[in-house]
């Protein structure tokens, strides 16, 4: 295609703008966790790991990080359980109301963060009577991660078609042994991109997270809690920067890891990921 | 078999939760013990449209949810442009990585960190103070960049998924026919990419509607999802927060069919 060569320039400098606004914000609170002073005027002052090493030692800090693991945790858990399930269910078989399924899987994120929440919240405390906790927390964070692990699911089982499954049902496996040596180990790095990314969505997550948590702190809230208290911003900036390095390396390995072998990968994949995480 | 599980949970933990979120928004406060009394009404809603101060909070939450898109659209089609038309391969991939990450990394470190960058002694005044000029600070300036930050590769992605999809012969086409490269945008990009521009803006509009943490990191005023917080923690109003709460579900259904009529299903 022909694009004159002052045309070409204009792109690079409108691409440069955007991708400048996207990581400057980034690069900044990376070089504030090591800022050597209190203050946060920019520029910083010195460079200290000092921050980081009263971050690690700081209870709030180290049972927030705590709680979030263990919210994460057993969000993905659950999250990889139904969103398989629901996966092979929907790729496999045809049923009634096949598209009133993917629909209601996917409405978790499509709807706003706080209409999640307080929906949730309005169940859990007028409805259930169940005091608001981790539990809840993990409910909450399942529900919206069931898409992630479910897209990357979905995805892999069209790309590998039935033909394989067929086989092994013809040379007489029943369909647990189909699904334990044929389906299950081309579904495997999937699952585990789903998992990382679903772990990494709810690591971050803070909106469903205020509505459904009870007394525990998730390092998100540590830091909502915390980002108004001049005393603690250092270790702030170290704890923002930490979120940002465990939210990033998972998906960074989610994106190796459901890389199509074939090389196929489209932009399909780029905008299912931008869907799934939408809150 | 298969579904039981995950339609179950769903149609409880979700679906119904839902539906308690429409019930709670009819009960409505005891006046005098600040419990919740279960009678059905439309209180809340009454007073949602009568209470001027709410009615502001709709318009400014909209109002900048609009803002934002627009500014996301403006921002992203050069890049997008960029990656679907000019770049090799290798660079497209690379792009697309550079634009993906950061959608996942932490949303409130992100808004935390305009905090820093906007407060009057940050380096959005230190960069500008050599001009004479001075950052927005804090308020609907500032909450407008934030939240175009925020949602920006929301919109970069669908876009140049859309981009892609033109043929070059079509680009060409034009200019053969003696197009100036803006008539080749106006006439021949623009009408085929907006299916990609209105399913990305289904996300910059919602996922504005719904946010409290930028405006109150970053600003002192209060959108939709500020009311709903703090009648939920503060206040203690349960109902007039689940009632508020429906706003922005019913400002998405009406931009949903919007949406649709321009072909965002398609391209989503």
């Amino acid at each position: 295609m022909h694009i004159s060569d002052g045309m070409r320039w204009a792109l690079r400098v409108g691409t440069a703008i955007t991708l400048a606004f996207i990581y400057v914000p980034l690069i900044v609170i990376a070089i504030y966790a090591f800022n050597e002073s209190r203050s946060q005027a920019w520029p910083i002052d010195g460079f200290t790991l000092e921050w980081f090493d009263r971050a690690f030692h700081n209870p709030g800090v180290r049972d927030a990080l705590w709680t979030s693991v263990k919210a994460a945790t057993g969000a993905t858990l659950i999250a990889l359980a139904l969103g398989t399930l629901a996966a092979l269910a929907i790729s496999r078989y045809r049923f009634f109301g096949r598209d009133t399924v993917s629909f209601l899987i996917i409405l978790p994120i499509a709807l706003p963060g706080i209409v999640t929440g307080m929906a949730l919240n309005a169940t859990f405390t007028q409805v259930l009577g169940v005091d608001l906790s981790l539990f809840t927390v993990i409910v909450g964070h399942a529900t919206f991660c069931i898409v992630v692990v479910f897209n990357n699911a979905v995805a892999r089982l069209r790309r590998s078609g039935t033909s394989l499954e067929e086989a092994s049902a013809d040379l007489g496996a029943n369909s647990w042994r189909t699904f334990r040596f044929v389906t299950f180990p081309t579904l495997r790095t999937a699952l585990v991109a789903g998992a990382l990314l679903a772990f990494a969505l709810s690591f971050d997550e803070i909106i469903v997270t205020t509505f459904t948590i009870g007394q525990e702190q998730t390092l998100p809230i540590w830091i909502f809690a915390n980002y108004a208290r001049p005393n603690q911003l250092p270790i702030v900036n170290v704890v923002g920067l930490t979120v940002i390095l465990l939210s990033i390396i998972p998906v960074y390995l989610a994106n190796r890891l459901s890389q199509d072998p074939i090389g196929a990968a489209g932009p399909a994949p780029a905008g299912g990921a931008a869907a799934a995480a939408a809150r | 078999m298969l579904l039981a599980g995950p339609v179950g949970w769903l149609l409880i933990a979700y679906l119904g939760s839902l539906a308690v979120l429409f019930i709670a928004s009819l009960w409505q406060l005891d006046d005098f013990s600040g419990e919740i009394v279960h009678k059905v009404g439309f209180q809340n809603f009454q007073e949602l449209i009568e209470t001027p101060v709410y009615r502001t909070i709709v318009f400014r939450t909209v109002l900048i949810a609009a803002l934002v898109t627009i500014t996301d659209v403006i921002l992203a089609f050069p890049i997008a442009f960029f990656m679907a038309k000019v770049a090799s391969p290798r660079v497209r991939a690379l792009l697309v990585v550079a634009v993906l990450m950061p959608l996942w990394s932490s949303y409130l470190v992100k808004v935390y960190t305009w905090r820093i960058m906007l407060q009057h002694d940050g380096i959005v005044n230190w960069a500008l103070d050599p001009f004479g000029l001075s950052g927005p600070g804090f308020g609907n300036v500032a909450t407008w960049l934030v939240f175009s930050y925020l949602w920006l590769p929301f919109m970069v992605l669908p876009i140049y998924a859309g981009l892609e999809r033109i043929p070059n012969s079509m680009l060409d086409a034009s200019g053969d026919l003696g197009g100036h490269p803006w008539t080749t945008f106006r006439r021949v990009v623009l009408p085929l990419a907006m299916p990609a521009v209105a399913a990305g803006s289904i996300f910059t509009f919602s996922l504005t509607l719904g946010d409290y943490i930028a405006p109150t990191l970053v600003s002192s005023t209060q959108f939709i999802g500020n009311v709903v917080y703090s009648n939920v923690g503060i206040a203690n109003n349960l109902p007039l927060a689940a009632a508020f709460a429906t706003v922005p579900v019913a400002i998405m259904i009406v931009y949903l069919l919007i949406a649709r009529r321009l072909g965002a299903f398609e391209s989503l």
